[in-house]
Parts: structure tokens; sequence; C-alpha cells
């Protein structure tokens, strides 16, 4: 299986040590993993504040980039959820509907694809919350959430359970949004980082040194509002904790 | 809702006022978190709920399909148990029905029940100009009355004011004590200065839960019981009720009982579940049919599932930036995730921002008990809006560039590669600034040396 990976944006700028840890780890799985040069984004941002139209150029480029892979994998869920559900500025030929259906986020890819669940490399003796993002939870399923009726399970759980050392907290609103929501975080930049606010402390109250995710999206503007607010948490991605991260 | 006469709702700047407000912003959000805690509960009672939920909205799917049948089922079952059944085509027509029907009965004072309809069709200030005293019996909505302000939420009217808020209107309006702010003893004030009121009144109105067609009873779900009262002690009663309203059978009424309040408030049935057939004995009974948008929106390939709604409120009890901006932050009837999807359909320019005050987590969807995918009409509005050129200038160019940009890898490592050094070297003065929403309060990230595709242009380089 030819494996694609596709580093979005602001993981390539600003957090490019998520990218190295993703690459590091399919690497270490054994999985033929290539990352295509020229990349840039998926589109989301745009088409999320309604400008599909301008996220042409942006797709069109992320589909020329991709095509011919088995499988692409994105550490970012509303990434991967834009290319399921909103890749459509672009003509939907045969290859970007073929493309739109083998993209994976990470921890899907781990844990459905990959199957693994062991990680005898990583140890982690912290103490962590861990955040799923609302695309993640309630769009690609990761996690049971606590709005529906259902039997609980989690799919990062089921991964870091493979994790020597790693402690896990109960924030009391595990699953409510932390308010970044791409444009949202600055065309409301009041509520937003209020709602972030609110998070990081619910994280703190229950006792986490670190808050960890599948969402570097999540992340930044958490670690933003704690930075802010003189907070001592710290801010971790699942894929550098799976690759075996110490801190 | 006149759409020449409005503004745009600023959304944003209304909920940073809400929320530099911090004792009123606390009691908010926990109170509404405490709800949305309370309707997981009764779920996690309920072992069939998610079943419900499928029911309720295949038979709210089924009846919008075929809305005009039931609609004249139920309006001669309405007719046979001898009220008289109005059809009003929007709130102006409505308004003048209702008007109408008071002057024939000569009714000057009338009694009304919580009615997001009326709201709709602002109803209130219309008979106040004609003559007509109105005096709302829900004690939210009394409270809002008379601090003349909208209804904040639509279960609970005044949830964003605190209790000593209420003393002190209750002092300027109706007496009492203002430094009182005991709850039973500002219930107690009201209904005590409210119920001579309802004695005395020519006319009682109440909206409606649901209309059965099969039998023509309008179902009404109250927790005070003052809905009994505007209806029952007035010799004329009349209902008004949105189109929407509708459902097929008496039997089909379980499941929306069931799904109600357990939704709303997290009980498992209101007080009062009145069912209302035909006017009390000596009394008169009249119904009002609201389209006001309606039909319109049932034709919307996107859209018309909104018509299943329930009203039960709890997309707003959920969701994360109604709890922090205030139901009066919407600028709107209808506030919250269901706000932002109905407000628009009436007024897309006037009601621009309010798809895009939400973080699209989708919530609001998982708790509607009758399905309506609300995060993903969201989205769909946002499309529209921005492609009717209803967005400011400014965020239309921002998009376009970076449409540019991103759609470039040559463009693309240069912005962010300047982006990188200008948050490391620019001084604090000038990167967190007014423009600068992001570090309004937050910290922008520590920038990394490289990006991820240089190091591993280095690495591959490397071999
Ligand atoms: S949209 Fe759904 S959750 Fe919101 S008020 Fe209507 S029925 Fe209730």
């Amino acid at each position: 299986m030819k494996v694609g990976l596709a580093v979005p944006c602001f993981i390539d700028s600003f957090f490019p040590e998520v990218g190295i840890a993703t690459l590091e780890l399919l690497e270490r799985l054994g999985v033929d993993v290539t990352y295509p040069a020229g990349q840039t984004c998926c589109g989301q941002p745009m088409a999320n504040s309604g400008f599909n139209g301008a996220s042409r150029g942006t797709e069109a480029n992320f589909a020329r980039l991709f095509a011919g892979f088995d499988a692409v994998v994105m550490p970012s869920a509303s990434c991967v959820n834009h290319i399921r559900k909103h890749l459509d500025a672009i003509p939907q030929d045969e290859g970007v509907r073929q493309l739109r259906a083998n993209t994976y986020e990470l921890v899907e890819f781990l844990h459905d694809v990959l199957c693994v669940r062991e990680f005898p490399w990583a140890e982690f003796p912290h103490r962590v919350g861990l955040h799923n993002s609302c695309t993640a939870l309630r769009s690609l399923h990761h996690a049971n959430t606590s709005e529906i009726e259902e039997k609980p399970f989690s799919k990062p759980l089921d991964l870091l359970a493979g994790v020597r050392g790693i402690r896990f907290v109960e924030p009391l609103r595990a699953d409510e949004c932390c308010g970044f929501g791409g444009t949202f975080s600055v065309n409301e930049d009041a509520v937003s980082g209020r709602m972030g606010l609110d998070k990081v402390r619910d994280h703190a109250a229950a006792g986490a040194d670190y808050i960890v995710s599948a969402d570097t999206s999540c992340l930044m503007h958490q670690q933003g509002c704690a930075r802010r607010a003189g907070m001592p948490l710290r801010f971790i991605h699942i894929a550098q904790i799976l690759n075996g991260a110490s801190a | 809702m006149s759409p020449e006469t409005h503004e745009p709702v600023d959304h944003a700047a209304a909920a940073a006022r809400f929320i530099a407000d911090a004792p009123h912003l606390a009691f908010h959000d926990t109170r509404l978190w405490e709800l949305r805690q309370k309707r997981d509960g009764q779920m996690h009672g309920v072992p069939e709920w998610e079943t419900l939920r499928d029911l309720a909205s295949a038979i709210k799917e089924h009846t919008l399909s075929r809305l005009a049948e039931y609609l004249e089922q139920f309006e001669a079952q309405a007719i046979a148990n001898g009220v008289q059944v109005h059809w009003a085509r929007d709130g102006a027509e409505h308004n003048a029905i209702v008007l109408r029907i008071l002057r024939e009965n000569n009714a000057k004072t009338l009694v009304k029940s919580k009615s997001m309809l009326t709201e709709e069709c602002e109803m209130s200030p219309f008979l106040a100009q004609h003559g007509i005293t109105i005096t709302e019996t829900d004690l939210g909505e009394r409270i809002q009355q008379l601090d003349d302000e909208p209804p904040s939420h639509i279960v609970v009217p005044a949830v964003h004011k605190l209790r000593t808020d209420v003393a002190r209107v209750f002092a300027r309006r109706i007496g009492g004590d203002p430094e009182n702010t005991d709850a039973h003893y500002l219930a107690e004030h009201c209904r005590v200065t409210t119920r001579p009121l309802m004695l005395d009144a020519d006319a009682g109105l109440t909206g409606a839960n649901f209309l059965v067609a099969e039998t023509g009873a309008m179902v009404v779900c109250t927790n005070e019981g003052n809905a009994d009262l505007s209806a029952n002690l007035p010799p004329l009663h009349i209902v008004s009720v949105g189109i929407e309203k509708l459902i097929p059978r008496q039997a089909d009424l379980g499941v929306f009982v069931r799904l109600l309040s357990r939704s709303a408030l997290g009980s498992p049935i209101t007080q009062y579940t009145s069912h209302f057939r035909g006017a009390r004995d000596g009394g008169r009974m009249h119904i009002v049919l609201v389209d006001n948008g309606r039909s319109k929106r049932l034709g919307q390939a996107e859209f018309w599932t909104s018509l299943k709604c329930i009203r039960c409120g709890a997309c707003m009890n959920t969701c994360p930036v109604y709890r922090r901006s205030g139901g009066l932050s919407y600028g709107a009837v209808y506030s919250g995730p269901i706000g932002a999807i109905i407000n628009p359909a009436y007024d897309p320019a006037r009601y621009a921002a309010l798809p895009f005050a939400s973080t699209l987590n989708g919530s609001c969807t998982q708790v509607c008990p009758v399905r309506i995918n609300i995060h993903e009409q969201l989205y769909a509005w946002r499309r529209i809006i921005a492609a009717g050129g209803l967005l400011p200038g400014k965020k239309r160019l921002v998009m376009r560039l970076a449409g540019v940009v991103l759609g470039s890898p040559a463009l693309y490592r240069l912005s962010t590669a300047l982006a990188r050094t200008a948050v490391r070297i620019l001084p604090r003065g000038l990167l967190y600034t007014r423009l600068n929403g992001w570090g309004r309060d937050r910290e922008l990230p520590t920038p990394p040396s490289e990006s991820f595709a240089s190091w591993h242009a280095r690495r591959k380089k490397a071999g």
C-alpha cells in the first residue's frame, strides 16, 4: 500500500514537530509512506467561511499531488473531514472521488487500517487530559460522545493504552468544544478566547500536566489561551506520544 | 421582521459585551449546562432514546411531505369541534386576524402564554398600538415583558437575568422589594400581581406545541399551568400556531411528549400537557394557522428539515457559543443554533453573521430530538451568504487572497516564512494590535526555525 502523507498548512508552518512525529511513526510501523513536495493546504479555511470557490486552486493542488496513492494520511480531523465531505470546488472525476474516499485521519488509520495497539518504544509518565476535537468526535467518530446514548468507545484511548506510564485525568466537560473553529477564532475572538480559557482551566482543575489531542489546531488555540493566562499546562499531539516523545 | 429597516446583526460585538460581564456569563453558562446535563441524565434513563429520535424525525418528515393534506384534515376536525379556523399568510395577516377577533368580541384585555410565533409576528406591539392591553402569564415572559426585552431563550426566556435583575425589574414595574432576591418571593410576587389580570381578562391567547390532524386537538405543554388559565378563564380563547406543528395521529403524540421535556429541561414531562379540542362551555375558540415563510422554507432542499423543530431549546442549552453570548446577542426572535439557521431564511443580509457564530462543533445536531442536521445547515448557509456578497468586504478580500496564496506552493512558502519571521522579530506592540483578533485573549504560537517541508527536504538530501 502506497501511502501519501499530507501535512496541514498550520502544522507545516508552525508545528513541524507534529509532521515529523507522524512521518517517523508511520515509517516505524513499516508503512510505505511518501511526502510529496509542493503541499499547501486542503482548502478548508476558505470553504468553511463560505467561499468554496476561493479554495479551487488549493484543492486542485492537493488533488494533483495525491493522485495515485492507495491512501492519504493526515494528522488533522478537520482537514480530513473537509476532504471527505466538502472538497467539491474542483471537478469530481474518478481520481478525486477515490482520493476523497481514501483519505484517513492519523488515529483512524492507525486504529482501523493498521490495527496497531502496541507502541513498545513509547513511554509518557505524565498526567494527561485527552482533547478530542469536535470533528474527530462528531464527524469522524473517534469516540462516543456525551450527547448520544451509545456504548463507550475511544480510538485515541485504545492507542494511548499502548503507551507506558501514561495517566489520564477527566475534565468535567470532556467533550465540550474548545472554541477554535478555524476563522471563528478571529471573527468571534471574544467567544473563542473564552471557550479556550474555560477548556484549559477545566483540564488544569482535573490535574492535567499535558493536554493531548489528534488536532493541532485545537492545541494551538488552547496553548495560546493557557499562555496568556499564565498557566503552566503543556500541549502535545498524539503522534508525538505514540512516536516515543518523552516530554 | 421588516428587512429594509434593519442594520446587520453584529453577533461578535454583542457577545464580547456579554462576556465582559463575569457574573452574568458564569450564571448563564452554568445554568444552561446544568439543563444539558439533566437532559443527558434523562436520555440515559430511556434505553430507546435514539429510536425515539428516529421516529420523531420520520413522523415530522412524513407530515411535512404531506403538509397540505394534514392541514386540511386538521381544519375539518377543528371546525367539526366548533373551533373557528383562520389562515394567515404572514405576521401582518396574523396580527390583523387576532385584532379582528378581539374587536368582534369587544375584548380589550388579553392574557397570553408563551408563544414564539407571536414574537415572530411582532404581535404584542401591534395590538398595543391598537389599544389592547396584553399580559404575559409565563413567569419568564412576564419578566421580559416588564423589562421591555424580547425573550433570550425559547424555553427559559429570562435565563440571561440574575435574581437581582428580576427583583429590580419587579420593583420598578410592579412594586415589591428590590433587595429581596429570594426565588419563591419573586415568583409569588409575580403570581399575585398577574392572577387578577387573568381573572379579569376578556380574552386569552396560547400557542400550541402540537396539532393533531386526526382529532383537531391543540396540545400545549407548560410547567406553570399558565396556558390553562389563559385558555380557560376568559370566554374567548385564541390559539396562534405555525403550520409546521402538525402531527398526524394522537398515537404519534407519545413519541414527542417523551422527547420534548426531557430534551428541554431534563424533566420526564412538563407539569401540564393540555389537550384543547374545543371551547369551554359558553366560550368561543379560534385558531390562527400561520405560514410566515414556512411554505417557502419547505421548498428549500437544504433547509426544509428545519421545520421539524419542536422548539425544545436543547440545541441552545448545549451550544458553547450560545451559552457564552446570550440569546439577545443574536438580535433575532430565534437565537442559538436553531435561530442561526432559521433567521437567515427571513433576511439573509440582516442575519448574515449568525451562521458564522458557530464553531460547527455539531453538538446541537446530536442533541436535537428530531434530528435536524443543524451544523450542516449552518455550513450551507455560509455558502449562500458568501455567494450573495452579504459579508463585509474585508472578509471577502481576505478569503480571495488566502485562496490565491494557498493555491500556489511558491506564494505559500514565501508567506508562511514571512509569518514565522514576523512573529519572531516584531515587537509585541506591533503583533498584538486591535487588528489581531487572535491576540485578544491568546498568545501566538512560537515560530519554529523551519517548516516541516524544509526539514523534509534537508532530510531527503542527507539521504
Ligand atoms: S432545532 Fe432541535 S434541538 Fe433545537 S429547538 Fe428545535 S427541536 Fe430542539
